[in-house]
């Protein structure tokens, strides 16, 4: 019996520092807010650009100095707080991804979302032909072919039989067939057109608005409460497809709601920025590598791991060469790539 | 009644009949040993059992109610599974993989009692210096035994066991054997375990049931069934099997070799 005090203690301990891991993550990313929202031409300093966020919420209580309210609530915020819901809903579709298809290199990039959505967007760049017409048009597609490409992969893991390594091929599929008509609309396309597309593919929170980030803000929170509300399945998924079956998951129904709905997330960020890739591979490893696999914890925890990688990378990509903004998707992967290296190899010696 | 029963069971993949009318029970505290050779259909029957594979004839029942007519939690109350794999290598921990097996009764949280009985079930098999090590960084064996103890906190009537000692030594095959041997005794728990080693199920196991081709060749005790002839038919082997042992015992024979000082 006082043996099993001890293992439960050891357990207790491990539950303590992955709170304490989500408490710093928050705090981090809260004091990234700030600095995030004071970069820029305009000179103000920190502590006033988080008077001037108070200041919007409680008009009453708080005063923003000078112009800084008018700066942070019409210029700065919205792409600040797009970049943090961005990246915490890619890192959490690519969490998804890993855990039902047990493969590290799943994400919403090596299955051929993005790509597809790269196509959506080339085909109305291009073609000028899509859904939806003027500022929606590039956006309309690039989400419906997101989503398409998604539908793609569930109709041929159904046939072949619903399994981690039939999604996985049918996502490698679907990837390289848009990637060709997206090579083929390039081909035909004229410099700029094509220039537009390549720039598309960069992936960018330019283009943020308050409209954009409420429509991505309610996807994850009708979505990312139903994942966390799974998250024993998710684990259970993890260890095989047979041991879940066993331990009473609908094994093909939950594979594929939550396919779904990782790929929605996906969709509805991407149709707005781009590709960003490399978030959805990248912050859910290091998220694993810091406190493990349990999805209770990894799947909130990537979230704000990708969150703080797109604002870090935003912001730098706003202020090294400033005024010029680099595309964030290129930042990204110079920021995350060194990072993520570094910790595979200290890991694996360690 | 029998916790477990199977009646007249047929499976095929595709057009390839791989299980034929199988038949047979399994009564609380009893230990039944799966044995035969390589393809004859021990781990498709224990899926079967299990409710993954769907028979396409005859029924598979616990406690006399059909397992088709049961939800997946119902059925993952009732019966337990430990694969033949012994697991991809995750980062969870041995405890939280343990844990798992309580999937069946958890909403969210995890309560003292359940922390408990994951501990109970660590202790159970050697596994307490493990509790917060990686599964991924375990040896075979040591992953062997916690797919075990998973399946020991879902606390079912049946477990059924693939092959659940093929990566252990042999000190640990005897240790993990009398653990689910005391388990089905003490506990009233109905285990189907299918095994390669003939003598090892012979000590363990209260019943055997050869599978050959697919079909039943002999269903009994490890006396009755484990036979020289049953050796040569479903094997393809000469053996003896020495009857002078508290259980069984068979010994090979090499080819062409003279059966003297056996």
């Amino acid at each position: 019996m006082e043996q099993n005090v001890i293992i439960q203690k050891g357990y207790s301990r491990l539950k303590k520092t992955r709170a304490l891991f989500i408490g710093g993550l928050l705090a981090a990313l809260v004091i990234l807010i700030g600095l995030a929202v004071t970069l820029g031409s305009a000179d103000f300093t920190v502590g006033e650009s988080y008077l001037a966020i108070l200041a919007g919420l409680f008009p009453g209580t708080f005063t923003a100095p000078g112009m800084a309210g008018i700066i942070v609530w019409d210029y700065r915020l919205h792409r600040v707080l797009f970049a943090v819901v961005a990246g915490f809903g890619l890192a959490v579709a690519g969490c998804v991804m890993q855990g039902i298809l047990r493969n590290p290199l799943a994400s919403p990039f090596t299955l051929g979302i993005a790509s597809a959505a790269t196509t959506g967007a080339s085909i109305a760049i291009v073609l000028g032909a899509g859904v939806a017409g003027g500022e929606f048009l590039v956006i309309g597609n690039a989400f419906l072919f997101a989503l398409l490409a998604a539908l793609a992969i569930y109709g041929m893991a159904r046939y072949r039989g619903i399994g981690s390594e039939t999604m996985v091929l049918a996502g490698i599929a679907v990837m390289y067939l848009f990637s060709a008509v997206t090579s083929l609309l390039q081909y035909v396309g004229s410099a700029e057109e094509l220039r537009a597309v390549v720039f598309w593919t960069f992936g960018s929170v330019d283009k943020s608005t308050w409209p954009k980030l409420a429509i991505v803000s309610l996807v994850l929170a009708c979505t990312i409460p139903y994942l966390l509300y799974r998250a024993w399945d998710l684990n259970a998924l993890a260890e095989g497809d047979e041991v879940a079956a066993s331990l009473g998951v609908p094994v093909e129904r939950s594979m594929m709601v939550m396919m779904m709905i990782a790929s929605l997330i996906t969709a509805v960020i991407i149709c707005f920025t781009g590709t960003i890739g490399f978030i959805g591979l990248v912050a859910p490893h290091i998220t694993r590598m810091a406190i493990g696999g349990d999805f209770r914890t990894l799947l909130p925890a990537s979230g704000l791991v990708g969150a703080l990688l797109l604002l870090s990378a935003d912001s730098i990509a706003r202020s090294v060469l400033a005024p010029q903004v680099l595309p964030v998707g290129i930042v990204t992967a110079f920021l995350g790539v060194p990072f993520f290296i570094y910790l595979f190899l200290h890991r694996r010696s360690a | 009644m029998a916790l477990l029963s199977v009646e007249e069971l047929s499976f095929a993949y595709r057009d390839r009949e791989v299980l034929r009318g199988i038949t047979f029970s399994v009564d609380a505290g009893e230990v039944l040993g799966l044995v035969g050779p390589n393809g004859c259909g021990k781990t498709t029957l224990i899926r079967c059992a299990d409710g993954m594979l769907s028979p396409h004839n005859g029924r598979v029942m616990f406690k006399g109610k059909e397992l088709g007519t049961m939800h997946r939690r119902e059925v993952a109350r009732a019966m337990a599974y430990v694969p033949q794999s012994t697991g991809n290598r995750t980062s969870s921990t041995v405890f939280e993989t343990v844990l798992m097996g309580r999937r069946p009764y958890l909403n969210w949280t995890v309560s003292c009692a359940d922390e408990d009985k994951v501990a109970e079930a660590l202790r159970l098999l050697d596994l307490e210096g493990l509790a917060l090590r990686k599964v991924g960084e375990l040896s075979g064996g040591e992953r062997q035994r916690v797919m075990i103890a998973r399946a020991l906190v879902q606390e079912t009537g049946v477990v059924l066991l693939d092959e659940p000692t093929s990566n252990l030594d042999v000190c640990h095959q005897m240790g993990v054997m009398e653990v689910l041997r005391g388990l089905a005794e003490e506990k009233g728990l109905a285990i189907v375990i299918a095994l390669h080693d003939l003598n090892l199920a012979a000590t363990y196991c209260h019943r055997l049931l050869v599978l050959s081709a697919g079909s039943i060749y002999s269903y009994g005790a490890p006396e009755e069934v484990l036979t020289e002839e049953m050796l040569g038919s479903v094997y393809g082997i000469e053996a003896v099997v020495k009857r002078d042992l508290p259980a069984p015992y068979v010994v090979p024979i090499r080819p062409g070799r003279v059966r003297e000082g056996v």
